[in-house]
């Protein structure tokens, strides 16, 4: 279980302050698929990074019982400088699995071949994305926090990402924010939208992506 | 399941700390050693290699430090106190902002990159201490320390007030880009006046009570009094050190709370 309550966010940007997240209220459970749609600089990076615990929040309360995932995102969790091997050492250690039993999966999921022996600074964005998924499914959290990573490798990978990500690991819950209305038309159970900093929920996906593209219009 | 089960319990949050510290601690071995030449040996080489230098230099220009001690025992007690309460400083300043992608992982927190930096330099520092001492004791450049528990006794007190400086310091450049122009200097004009180039009962009346405000002087006496203390008068006030330790370390928490609670990664 997630449980986000009266969540507010507030950046101090040169300008002033910044309320970003103004009283978000969610739950989910375990196997929800929920899919967050929203504008540009709506807040929805901000919220996969406080549900991962990337950040805190300005003020309400997050608690969970559930093992949550990085925000699977282009950028963060590696360090440039080491290796893909390397981070994949340092996030097995950090959270207390085998590199050994892992190592194999990451090599054949994430198809780096021999950039693996490379430092991650010279990958490019999708590169660390499937990097990033094939050690997150490796770690086996409870939930998984993806972040516009949807569209990342060739359609394999797409094909074998959402076998181990929705066949074999259905049982877990996934927060997903894309842009992308099929992706989630075809993931998701159901979606909110994030407007005003606040989470405004729909049951079925098809009825976000509508309330979504009838706000962009005014 | 079970370990599900005791979520929260401190057991548990213990074990994640060490884990993390540990992946800290490889990776920054890994950053800055790598795995060329002799690898993580640097970590005690490059603080032997400076005080083997000072202790040369010291000893080729006859360094007069106001007492009967070889200049090797000297030089030894300390450069090697200087390295333990500088280098946490230097590795935790400014050390947020290139980890600032590990702290995507939840449980890898500011206070986690200063604990490891800090731990590393203490290995590093305690490492070199230990082998000169041997090495010089082998050559027989050094007697063994006459009190060796208030020698491990003024080394862990200086090694907390580093830790605690270090954090301090380290949080505080978060804050303020000043931190880290200031620190340098201030840290190349402390080490004259640190105690490691000179005895306290050496110094005119007036001035030994001055040169005692500074913590570390308190520290490197009483590394000085455990290795020869028949034969100096060391001066020390613990309650002082211990208490600016103390509140030293409460500082440092306080601002690192507050800076790890700001703080975005990239």
């Amino acid at each position: 279980m997630i449980e986000l309550r009266d969540v507010c966010k507030t950046y101090h940007a040169r300008s002033g302050p910044v309320d970003v997240l103004n009283g978000v209220n969610l739950r989910v459970d375990r196997g929800d698929k929920i899919g967050i749609v929203g504008r540009n600089g709506s807040g929805k990076s901000t919220l996969i990074r406080l549900i991962g615990g990337v950040e805190r929040p300005t003020s309400g309360k997050i608690m969970q019982s559930m093992r949550i995932s990085w925000p699977l995102a282009f950028t963060g969790a590696f360090q440039g400088g080491l290796t893909g091997v390397d981070n994949v050492r340092f996030i097995c250690r950090v959270y207390g699995k085998a590199y050994e039993e892992v190592i194999d999966f990451v090599e054949d999921f994430s198809q780096l071949g021999r950039f693996l022996k490379e430092p991650v600074k010279i990958y490019s964005s999708g590169m660390r994305a499937r990097l990033a998924f094939a050690v997150s499914l490796m770690i086996d959290f409870d939930c998984y926090l993806i972040d516009e990573v949807v569209a990342v490798g060739d359609a394999r990978f797409q094909q074998r990402s959402h076998e181990e990500l929705f066949e074999v690991r259905k049982d877990r819950a996934i927060i997903i924010v894309s842009h992308d209305p099929n992706y989630m038309r075809l993931h998701c159970d159901n979606a909110a939208v994030l407007e005003d900093g606040r989470l405004r929920f729909f049951d079925e996906v098809e009825q976000a992506f509508e309330y979504h593209s009838h706000q962009m219009m005014n | 399941m079970a370990s599900r089960a005791s979520n929260g319990s401190l057991a548990r949050a213990f074990r994640i700390q060490a884990r993390v510290l540990w992946a800290l601690i490889l990776r920054e071995i890994m950053t800055r050693y790598g795995r060329h030449n002799i690898g993580f040996l640097w970590l005690f080489v490059e603080p032997m290699l400076f005080t083997l230098g000072i202790t040369a230099l010291w000893t080729i220009a006859g360094f007069h430090h106001g007492s009967n001690l070889p200049i090797t025992a000297f030089a030894l007690t300390g450069y090697s106190t200087v390295l333990l309460w500088r280098n946490m400083p230097n590795r935790c300043v400014g050390s947020i902002i290139p980890n600032s992608a590990l702290m995507y992982h939840r449980n890898v927190r500011v206070l986690d990159i200063f604990l490891s930096r800090i731990a590393l330099e203490a290995i590093g520092a305690t490492m070199s201490f230990v082998t000169l001492g041997l090495v010089f004791n082998f050559l027989g450049m050094l007697s063994p320390p006459e009190d060796a528990l208030r020698v491990l006794q003024g080394w862990l007190l200086t090694a907390w007030f580093g830790a605690a400086f270090a954090m301090f310091l380290g949080a505080l450049a978060e804050r303020s880009e000043m931190v880290e122009k200031l620190w340098h200097p201030a840290a190349y004009l402390l080490f004259p006046l640190s105690g490691a180039a000179y005895l306290v009962d050496a110094l005119p009346k007036d001035f030994q009570n001055a040169a005692l405000w500074l913590p570390m002087v308190n520290g490197v006496e009483l590394v000085r009094e455990g290795y020869f203390g028949s034969k100096i008068v060391a001066h020390y006030d613990m309650t002082y050190l211990v208490t600016c330790n103390m509140v030293l370390s409460l500082f440092a928490l306080a601002l690192e709370r507050i800076v790890s609670r700001e703080f975005v990664p990239e």
